[in-house]
């Protein structure tokens, strides 16, 4: 690039500097699919060595200056009811019992009885062993059924097993299946592993959407986290998803921020939009709307749907009802304005 | 002449047993009783508010289950830590409510009676307020007295350290978790009071102090639904009506007191309990 001589300032342009707007980042999303297909493991180790890394440094500022943002008044009113309608309501227990998912389903249709107005979540999220009965609980509702699957939550069993697990959950009726990458394989780098597994659960899904857990917090850097989010969506994931929630670290900021840039240049190169889920440790409204903001600043409104972008969540829904009640009624709410879970 | 840099306190508001500057980030400057600069005080914020009632109810179970027993120990202990800070506590009273080094160690000593005094209640307020119900069939039958939950003090603006004493330790004492707004003018008596409860086994959160304009906090903590009862002491007279109707909106329930009370007075205790009934059968 050539120095910009001294005269050249005088010929600054006078049109106001242009601010990003949320045009600018909606994604361009390719018309040609610019990835080649995977055939081997070589090539795919090829195309993640290619991967920019990931200034981790930048990623957390970034992060820790979007979560800055003030989001107030009916924009804040706007965005909890979006964010009530991301939700997956979960509950992975052991002592899950078909009463307590009848009650998380009752309340995924209706999150405040009282209030028509409030969006039903996107979905709950069971073990496989409860999607059928979740599945009668909701009928025709537009709430779906989400099941871990895969020898969740630390996907320590033989492939045949954990097809097994995903076929049973979605001929029991899931909409959605959450598996979990083979974390062990992915860190002593058989990535092909990784990669077949996918493919392989993605077939077995069938219909139903597939979405990937990383597990960012057992991957250790943001460079695996990019590279895991990459061979989930080559493999034909719908959705990234970071956490199973079973781990001391859970989502954060920076993980979601690096795995929605993946998703932005996936969409970019392959042409094709993969959603992103949140999961674990995400409690409070202020929690969600900051995800919003940088789910926003980073791929565009186009994520901003039930379809691209889902919070993992038990007691977060609760928070989100109370911060909602608490804009319309201009005082601070109790907390057992709402059914526990 | 000593070169050393003056090391100025820095009187911050206290939320479940830590020691925060308010989240605006806002501070006003206290002065004493005849007008020079006493100190800079947190303003406390709505959302100050918000985070006190919040560690108030988190503790709130906690407090009430502990044994009566232990309530009073704790309580004692607070007056054992006040003793032996009397003289600062004497000094802030002295420059907060303009008397004299004498009148101001017999507020202290006042005061610190007080919180012996409420020690003593927690293990008798069940034979005061409660009792043994007449009833016909095989049934012992008890009134039992249980704590609101969590209560709002507005404390009395003049007297900056008895009358918050008083406010804050007779719900505490009968098992309730406390939210207290320091009176707006003379604040730091009760944030030295605050401090000493950090050394004397209170649980955190039992007791939370805002330090702020009253005007603007005392709506938010009446309209709080999660408070149970609010004591409107040290609210302008003319806002009082208008806070208890705040306070009606979530069915608090409202002390208003009765002029200066500068007696001890079971009255106080008696306003935030409410009596549970309890059937039990003969013989079993």
């Amino acid at each position: 690039m050539a120095a910009r001589s001294v005269a050249s300032v005088d010929k600054v342009s006078t049109t106001p500097l242009r601010l990003v707007t949320p045009e600018d980042r909606d994604v361009q999303i390719a018309a040609t699919v610019a990835v080649p297909r995977i055939e081997s493991e070589a090539q795919l180790k090829a195309l993640l060595t290619s991967l920019s890394g990931v200034d981790a440094v930048g990623a957390e500022a970034r992060a820790a200056k979007l979560s800055t943002r003030s989001i107030k008044k009916s924009t804040k009113l706007a965005a909890i009811e979006m964010a009530i309608s991301m939700v997956d309501l979960t509950t992975l227990e052991g002592a899950d019992t078909p009463g307590r998912v009848t009650s998380l389903c009752t309340k995924a249709m209706r999150p405040d009885p009282r209030d028509l107005t409030v969006p039903s979540v996107a979905a709950v999220c069971v073990y496989p062993d409860l999607v059928a009965h979740a599945r009668s609980v909701l009928g025709a509702s537009p709430v779906a059924v989400a099941s871990v699957a895969t020898a969740f939550p630390s996907g320590r069993a033989s492939l045949d097993v954990k097809l097994m697990d995903v076929r049973e959950a979605v001929r029991a009726g899931a909409d959605e299946i959450d598996m979990v990458i083979d974390r062990g394989a992915f860190l002593s780098g058989r990535i092909g592993q990784v990669f077949d597994e996918v493919v392989a659960v993605k077939e077995a899904c069938g219909d139903a959407h597939l979405k990937v857990i990383l597990e960012t917090g057992e991957l250790v850097t943001y460079d695996n986290v990019r590279r895991a989010s990459w061979v989930a969506m080559l493999g034909g994931a719908d959705f990234i998803k970071t956490s199973t929630g079973k781990v001391t670290v859970n989502a954060t900021l920076p993980v979601a921020l690096v795995m929605l840039e993946a998703v932005r240049d996936f969409a970019e190169t392959a042409g094709r939009t993969v959603g992103v889920k949140v999961a674990g440790g995400i409690r409070t409204s202020k929690d969600a709307i900051r995800y919003l903001v940088v789910v926003n600043e980073t791929v565009g409104s186009t994520w901003l749907t039930p379809t691209h972008f889902r919070f993992g969540a038990s007691s977060l829904l609760n928070d989100l009802l109370m911060q909602r009640l608490k804009q319309q009624r201009g005082a601070y709410v109790r907390a057992d304005e709402f059914s526990g879970d | 002449m000593s070169d050393r840099l003056d090391v100025r306190k820095t009187y911050k508001l206290l939320i479940n047993g830590a020691f925060p500057r308010s989240e605006s980030g806002r501070s006003y400057e206290v002065t004493s009783a005849k007008g020079s600069f006493l100190a800079n005080v947190a303003q406390g914020s709505r959302k100050d508010v918000r985070d006190a009632v919040t560690a108030a109810r988190g503790a709130q179970s906690k407090w009430w289950n502990a044994t009566a027993y232990n309530r009073g120990q704790v309580l004692y202990r607070l007056a054992e830590m006040a003793e032996s800070r009397r003289d600062e506590l004497a000094q802030h009273v002295a420059l907060a409510d303009g008397v004299n080094a004498r009148t101001s160690q017999k507020t202290v000593s006042a005061s610190i009676d007080r919180m012996v005094w409420y020690a003593g209640w927690t293990d008798k307020i069940a034979q005061v307020l409660g009792g043994t119900n007449p009833v016909a069939g095989p049934f012992f039958n008890f009134s039992i007295p249980v704590p609101s939950g969590v209560v709002g003090v507005i404390s009395v603006q003049e007297s900056s350290l008895l009358g918050f004493v008083d406010a804050v330790l007779a719900p505490i004492c009968a098992g309730n978790t406390v939210v207290a707004l320091a009176s707006e003018a003379r604040p730091t008596p009760a944030v030295l009071l605050g401090e000493m409860t950090a050394s004397s086994d209170f649980p955190a959160g039992v007791l939370n102090i805002v330090t702020g304009f009253t005007g603007e906090l005392a709506p938010v903590l009446a309209a709080h639904e999660d408070v149970d009862g609010i004591d409107l002491a040290g609210a302008a007279l003319e806002t009082v009506d208008e806070l208890a109707a705040l306070g009606a909106g979530s069915i608090k329930r409202v002390y208003r007191p009765l002029g200066k009370e500068d007696d001890p007075s079971i009255r106080r205790v008696r306003a935030f309990v409410e009596t549970s009934t309890v059937w039990h059968t003969i013989g079993q």
